[in-house]
């Protein structure tokens, strides 16, 4: 209402009376700053904006923001603007008035991170009684982001009239993190954090551990003040970290490194000798320690440290942390109730890793199923399967180009990309591999040749940049049980359809004709023959089976990953080894390969959680000796058909 | 200036026949430029484009008439990524072809292979891609940034700027990423973050399964510190990373990702919309807004043929660096190498972003610092831009090489040790 | 002795002779002989070739006689180049050290300068103490008994354990690749002592040469190589020769038979594994100073299989073969990528041979194993057998 009265006033020509009114001079009063912002300047500005109460300053904040605000370069003066093509099309930050003028006079303001955190945090006062919720919610997240005393206040004010639901939930959440740390009445705050004592959310871990932040003192009196521990030292720490921290405090003389004692000897070579010692015979340690004890006692360098005046500087001393919160009753408060979520913390992370050793388990089935047919049930080894997946992938891709709605591409490209890589499957199975079935080991270099082609050939074609392949939206993001325990909903389709993929095999093999057929021929070729059962033509469709399931594989691993010529090289050896490990000719010995490569390497990984090389090397290394000690895999084979 | 070259050229033909014609046999030979470029295997993805790039520029030289007036010709050979093999086509380069300089290389273990037999021979080769340092060979001129053009920077920015308080040092298991966080951790440490506000991983090349780490990340926050995450993650491994981080709905304002190793190229494979707000720090940004890099990018999709193709930071790099030698050649009359080395100090041309790139006496340029925002479009929003940074061939970050300096002009050593006034050694590390 | 198993065998006596005069060509034509006609990157090039020829024959011998398909030989490889490179950094960096204190005030401990060395060559990855891998990296004795001993040590329990599971065919064949793929990810790990990545440079700089020209320093190790190549193929031709060669080819075709006649089957696979382990050990350790440079990417399980590849087209069961498959395709590759190839313009488009070589070799691949079981070898079956 306001604004539409002001906005007359100028149309009316009274500018002249609104000048006082007008933001613009009052921005111009700060333009270097606003013009080029550093958040460890900008708050000056920002009070200053905020104090002179000048008119839709937060409309202004909320451009500046968003980059919405463009500076003439002749005079500096500032514009809300939205390009267009070469043009700009500005509107007048206070009469609002629309002009179009080219992009090249003009400099988009952009704001830094940091300074759009603080912009929002001087917009909260604007944004928190807001009537639209997306700001109201804006504000609320700049809060969370900087929580300051002076909030609360506010805070707690609109969380009653506020409408709507999760907002306000959220807001009451919020309000109770900022009790905990900035209430008046400790009892307030105690009750605070008391009922926080079952939330494992990051934000209520975040602000215990900040009321529970120490600092370590080293003191020659007792401790005393709000003590965290006490440090023994030989057992809280050693006696060298011990004596540093004397050294840094001041309470005890510098020890003497060797560097520094080489150059104290070179800065006093008196004729060729130091310290009455030759200089040739300063090459080891202790003749140089000799050299420097003689130039100490006279007075030339400072002493050396003894090891028992070490010993005895840090036994006069006592070292302990205290809280920098000085309320006992809240940091004790304060540390039982973290101690209650790190107890629930921790068994969510357990849950939490058996859901990503799980998705890995499936991403490794998936990759490795189409083997576990071909390789598992056949016998023959195809080094081109990774490539299999690859063409997949690329299928995937080539149709996100022709059908750009994300959801029907993939739903297209799936059975396409079966049917690709059956089709090359069945082509390469009557070309190669049928002639090669008597010498498996031949098999492995001719498959090893075709892949080695078709990499390159897919290289040729798609050239060597990564491609997107880009899940649907309704596939974005994670499924959040809470701030420990989540998984992409990627992930979870992946694992979905590694068990429809699961069970459709099983289903194949076990209740079909084809299935009975491929088991018969896989056992005893001849012996099928005379049953009537063409073999030539069940090797062939087996075989596409099992690349087209490559294929499929494919997609869902480029959705998660990446689409490259090289990606299928990535997982072939791996492969290879979960249908080893589970127990070839066994669709369960492959599920079960995967599973235990999967928790095993995510186990591996938890131990050592900086380096996730080491893990796959020990993760080989484990399955070179468990195919030593079970050659036959997990699952294995019994009878005529283990026999070679 | 060009033009009264071309007076002068004229009327010392007329004047001096006899020498005309020696230096029309000359031009019989065109001169020669070595590609040492990977065109296949793992590194193709990144190399293909800047031999595409060094075509370009060839291209574009010879149709302004080449350089002595002579046509250069670009000999192309494919290392395969292989990174013996880039000592033997190097040595072929240098020896059979006898090409009179090499652009190349992208990995710093394919640039260490190669320096051997470019000291051997005394060679000289362009260095295009942002490393880590630590090295100032007298045979080669590192056109991409040095840990004090990118990583530190980028670091101050964070500090500064961001408040980030806690860091995770995400990167792929080799050596830029190993020495690069190094430098960062000693960096972080002077400027008061506690080591065990420090987390280090490192994954190997073209790792694909993020979740674990992407969460470990997150978990970071819980004592209320703000957490940043510094990438040295290279080549493809990316493109997991982003969408594991996109999929966690790790927002840019809670956790911001800076990379030193993600420009438009690898953004192409990848949808980016999930991504706004990230960052990444280079010496160019294709969103550069100057008439010459505008020139840059309409000629590049000229050349390559399609309108789709982004360029990058180690592109811009060989642009410098090719035209730098073109004129230092030009100055110095001839593709000598000692000579052209020598002209080559000093030596400046514009960037693509604006300002003057100067060749310094350790081999390394002055470049501004741009620190870009990832947008819808796959592009990078640039949000600053510093004066120019000499680049610093050993960091004054860590104890050894603090001491270490180059100086190929006056002190006649890449690394010389300024406390004992001595020169370590005149070949390089490898 | 030795007359038997080469009158069995003519053939070594033909390869050695080719053998001779090639060297003798090389070293004829070579710029350290002064004549220059062949450059010293193609000695280096031809040197490296022979030691692939003889890993090849290697790989011959336990997979084309003894019929145990390893995809894993290029580890033994690059564990002899790894083992010989220690002492070649370490040597040359102790030398560039040791000058460059030589000139201070106070002489420099031993602790000071072992920590110089390790500054130096640990700088580039990131550290600077010595792993205790390093503990005999000064002594080039040692180093060279590591050549043999640790190949063969890995061979001797890798075989061991495989063969006593009797693990067989194709899965050993998986085993094999994931011993190389172990070994190559533990070697990537920059805490593993061998700087990661970047592995081990700058080795065809040979400490105590440094005043002999790179001419000279590759003619060396050519001649060794061919040297190393004709001791190595006179060693297999008479493992595969006599009793020895016959009971290694019965378990070649039919194992369970020859254990059934009361041969011990796993003694004669160990001991020709573990030999051609070792055998391709000194390969790798005349190759990677005449390559410069060795890094983990070297043992990739595709280089392994790239080897089997080899015999594979130049025909398994005769050594020769093996040699004439790693020469033939090693260099067709070299020409290929380098260039040399001039591209092939169809009009609508030219084929680039970088682009193209690879499908090529794959493609052929396919073909040998199709049509030419016996490789390029049995060409000469053919030629003998036609005038009788």
């Amino acid at each position: 209402m306001l604004r539409h009265f002001l906005t007359l006033f100028i149309w009316l020509g009274l500018a002249g009376m609104a000048v006082a009114q007008d933001l613009q001079p009052s921005l111009q009063a700060h333009a270097g700053e606003i013009a080029d912002p550093s958040r460890s300047s900008v708050s000056v500005a920002l009070d200053d904006l905020v104090a002179s109460g000048a008119p839709h300053l937060s409309d202004f904040l909320e451009q500046w923001q968003d980059k919405g605000v463009w500076q003439r370069d002749a005079d500096g003066v500032f514009f809300y603007a939205t390009e267009n093509g070469d043009d700009l099309s500005l509107r007048d930050i206070d009469t609002a008035q629309e002009t179009t003028a080219p992009k090249s006079g003009f400099s988009q303001l952009k704001p830094n991170g940091g300074v759009r955190r603080l912009i929002g945090t001087a917009l909260v006062q604007f944004q928190l009684t807001d009537p639209d919720l997306a700001r109201r919610t804006s504000a609320i997240e700049s809060i969370a982001r900087r929580p300051d005393a002076s909030q609360l206040a506010p805070l707690l004010k609109s969380i009653d009239p506020e409408t709507d639901a999760t907002l306000k939930a959220r807001k009451i959440q919020l309000a109770n993190f900022m009790s905990a740390s900035f209430a008046p009445d400790t009892g307030d705050r105690i009750a605070a954090i008391t009922s926080m004592s079952s939330d494992t959310s990051i934000e209520a871990r975040a602000v215990l551990n900040q009321l529970l932040s120490v600092k370590a003192v080293v003191s020659p009196d007792a401790p005393k003040g709000n003590i965290a521990r006490v440090l023994k030292p030989g057992r809280d720490l050693s006696e060298a970290d011990a004596y540093a921290r004397l050294v840094d405090a001041k309470l005890a003389p510098p020890v003497i490194s060797p560097a520094a004692m080489r150059d104290a000897l070179a800065a006093n070579i008196d004729g060729g000798r130091v310290g009455g010692i030759p200089t040739a015979q300063l090459d080891t340690q202790t003749m140089r320690e000799k050299a420097y004890a003689a130039l100490a006692a006279q007075g030339t360098v400072p002493p050396l440290v003894s090891q028992d005046a070490k010993t005895d500087a840090v036994a006069a001393h006592s070292f302990y942390e205290v809280y920098e919160e000085q309320d006992p009753a809240v940091t004790d408060a304060a540390r039982a109730a973290l101690d209650s979520i790190e107890t629930r913390v921790g068994a969510a992370q357990a849950v939490d890793l058996t859901l990503d050793a799980l998705s890995l388990a499936s991403i490794y089935f998936l990759a490795a199923i189409g083997l576990a047919i071909t390789f598992g049930v056949m016998g023959v080894i195809n080094m081109a399967h990774g490539e299999f997946i690859m063409m997949g992938a690329y299928t995937g891709y080539v149709v996100q180009q022709f059908v750009p709605d994300y959801t029907l591409s993939i739903i297209v490209a799936l059975p396409l990309a079966f049917a690709v890589t059956f089709a090359a499957g069945v082509t390469m199975e009557r070309l190669v591999i049928r002639h090669l079935y008597h010498r498996p080991l031949e098999t492995l270099l001719a498959t090893f040749g075709i892949s080695v082609a078709l990499q390159q050939l897919a290289k040729n074609i798609f050239g060597t940049q990564a491609r997107p392949l880009t899940s649907p939206g309704w596939l974005d993001g994670a499924w959040v049980v809470s701030d420990v325990i989540q998984i992409s909903y990627i992930r979870i389709a992946i694992f979905v359809m590694a068990l429809m993929f699961l069970a459709l095999i099983l289903f194949v093999l076990k209740r079909t004709r084809l299935g009975l057929e491929v088991r018969a021929v896989t056992q005893n070729p001849g012996m099928a023959a005379s049953m009537g059962i063409n073999p030539d033509r069940i090797n062939m469709l087996t075989f596409g089976l099992g690349s087209g399931i490559a294929g499929i594989a494919g997609v869902a691993i480029g959705l998660y990953a990446k689409v490259t010529s090289e990606m299928g090289a990535d997982y072939i050896v791996q492969s290879f080894m979960t249908v080893v490990v589970g127990g070839v000719g066994n669709v369960w010995g492959t599920l079960a390969g995967a599973s235990l490569i999967g928790f095993l390497q995510k186990g591996i990984e938890w131990f050592n959680p900086s380096n996730t090389l080491a893990a796959q090397t020990y993760m080989v290394l484990f399955i070179i000796l468990f195919i030593q000690f079970r050659p036959k895999g997990i699952v294995a084979q019994k009878g005529r058909a283990a026999a070679d | 200036m060009e033009y009264s070259k071309k007076i002068a050229a004229c009327a010392m033909t007329a004047l001096l026949g006899t020498t005309s014609m020696a230096m029309a046999q000359d031009c019989a030979d065109p001169v020669k430029i070595g590609v040492l470029h990977s065109l296949s295997g793992t590194m193709a993805i990144s190399e293909t484009t800047l031999k595409d790039t060094m075509l370009m520029l060839v291209d574009a030289q010879n149709k302004k008439g080449g350089v002595l007036g002579c046509q250069i010709e670009a000999v192309v050979v494919d290392p395969a990524s292989d990174w013996p093999l880039f000592a033997e086509k190097g040595r072929e380069l240098l020896t059979v072809n006898e090409v009179d300089v090499i652009f190349g290389s992208w990995t710093s273990v394919s640039r260490k292979s190669v320096l051997p037999v470019l000291e051997e021979l005394n060679g000289l080769m362009f260095y295009p891609v942002q490393y880590e340092g630590e090295e100032s060979s007298q045979n080669v001129f590192y056109t991409g940034a040095a840990p004090n053009q990118q990583a530190i920077p980028a670091v101050d920015y964070y500090l500064e700027e961001l408040g980030v308080e806690k860091f995770a040092l995400l990167g792929t298991d080799y050596v830029y990423p190993r020495t690069t966080n190094n430098i960062l951790k000693s960096y972080l440490m002077s400027k008061g973050i506690a080591e065990e506000d420090i987390f280090v991983n490192y994954t190997p090349f073209g790792h694909s399964d993020w979740a674990t780490i992407v969460g470990d990340v997150v978990a970071l926050g819980e004592d209320g510190k703000q957490v940043g995450v510094i990438s040295t993650i290279n080549g493809d491994a990316n493109i997991g990373f982003y969408k594991e981080l996109a999929a966690a709905d790790v927002s840019a304002d809670d956790i911001p990702v800076v990379a030193f190793s993600v420009g438009e190229e690898e953004l192409s494979g990848l949808d980016t919309t999930n991504l706004v707000g990230h960052l990444a720090a280079w010496n160019y940004f294709m969103s550069a807004d100057t008439p010459a890099n505008a020139e840059f990018i309409e000629t590049w999709k000229a050349f390559i043929g399609d309108d789709k193709r982004v360029t990058n930071d180690p592109m811009e790099a060989h642009y410098i660096g090719f035209n730098m030698w073109v004129n230092a050649v030009e100055q110095a009359g001839t593709t000598d190498v000692d000579a052209v080395r020598t002209a080559m100090y000093g030596q400046t041309f514009p960037n693509l972003t604006g300002g003057m790139a100067e060749m310094l006496p350790n081999h390394h340029l002055t470049k501004p610092v741009l620190i870009g925002e990832i947008t819808a479009d796959g592009q990078f929003d640039i949000i600053s831009q510093t004066d120019p940074v000499a680049g610093d061939a050993w960091t004054d970050f860590l104890p050894e090489s603090a001491v270490l300096t180059s100086d190929w002009k006056e002190l006649g050593c890449g690394m010389y040790n300024t406390e004992t006034k001595t020169c370590v050694q005149l070949t390089s590390n490898y | 002795m030795h007359k038997t198993f080469i009158s069995q065998n003519p053939s070594v006596l033909w390869f050695i002779a080719l053998l001779g005069l090639f060297t003798l060509a090389v070293t004829v034509g070579s710029e350290a002989f002064g004549t220059g006609l062949i450059s010293t990157s193609m000695v280096k090039t031809l040197g490296k070739t022979l030691c692939l020829c003889l890993i090849a024959i290697a790989m011959d011998v336990v997979w084309g006689y003894c019929g145990i398909l390893s995809l894993g030989h290029f580890a033994f490889f690059g564990i002899g180049g790894y083992a010989i490179g220690m002492w070649l950094m370490y040597a040359r960096t102790e030398g560039i050290v040791l000058s460059s204190l030589s000139g201070q005030a106070i002489p420099s401990t031993s602790q000071e300068i072992s920590d110089a060395i390790g500054n130096q060559i640990f700088g580039v990855v990131g550290s600077s103490d010595f792993p205790w891998l390093w503990a005999f990296a000064d002594n080039l004795f040692l180093q060279l008994l590591m050549v043999i001993v640790v190949p063969g040590l890995l061979a001797l329990v890798f075989g061991w354990l495989a063969f006593r599971s009797r693990v067989t065919g194709v899965y050993l064949s998986i085993l094999t690749q994931a011993m190389t793929l172990a070994l190559s990810l533990w070697l990537f790990q920059n805490d593993s002592g061998l700087r990661g990545n970047n592995g081990l440079s700058g080795l065809q700089n040979i400490p105590g040469f440094e005043g002999s020209s790179q001419a000279d320093i590759s003619l060396a190790f050519f001649l060794g190589s061919a040297l190393a190549l004709a001791l190595g193929y006179l060693l297999f031709a008479w493992v595969v020769s006599g009793k020895m060669g016959s009971v290694v080819q019965g378990i070649r075709d039919n194992e369970a038979r020859v254990r059934f006649l009361g041969y011990r089957v796993e003694g004669y696979k160990l001991f020709i594994f573990t030999l051609t382990a070792v055998i391709s050990g000194i390969a790798g350790a005349l190759y990677y100073p005449q390559a410069g440079i060795i890094n983990p990417a070297e043992l990739a399980p595709i280089a392994s299989i790239y080897l089997a590849v080899w015999v594979a087209i130049g025909g398994r069961g005769r050594l020769y073969g093996a040699v004439i498959g790693a020469a033939f395709v090693s260099l067709l590759s070299s020409w290929f990528t380098g260039g040399g190839a001039p591209a092939i313009d169809l009009g609508f488009y030219t084929i680039l041979w970088t682009d193209w070589w690879l499908v090529l070799l794959g493609v052929s691949f396919v073909c040998v194993t199709l049509f030419f079981p016996k490789g390029i070898g049995g060409l000469f079956d053919y030629l003998v057998r036609k005038p009788s």
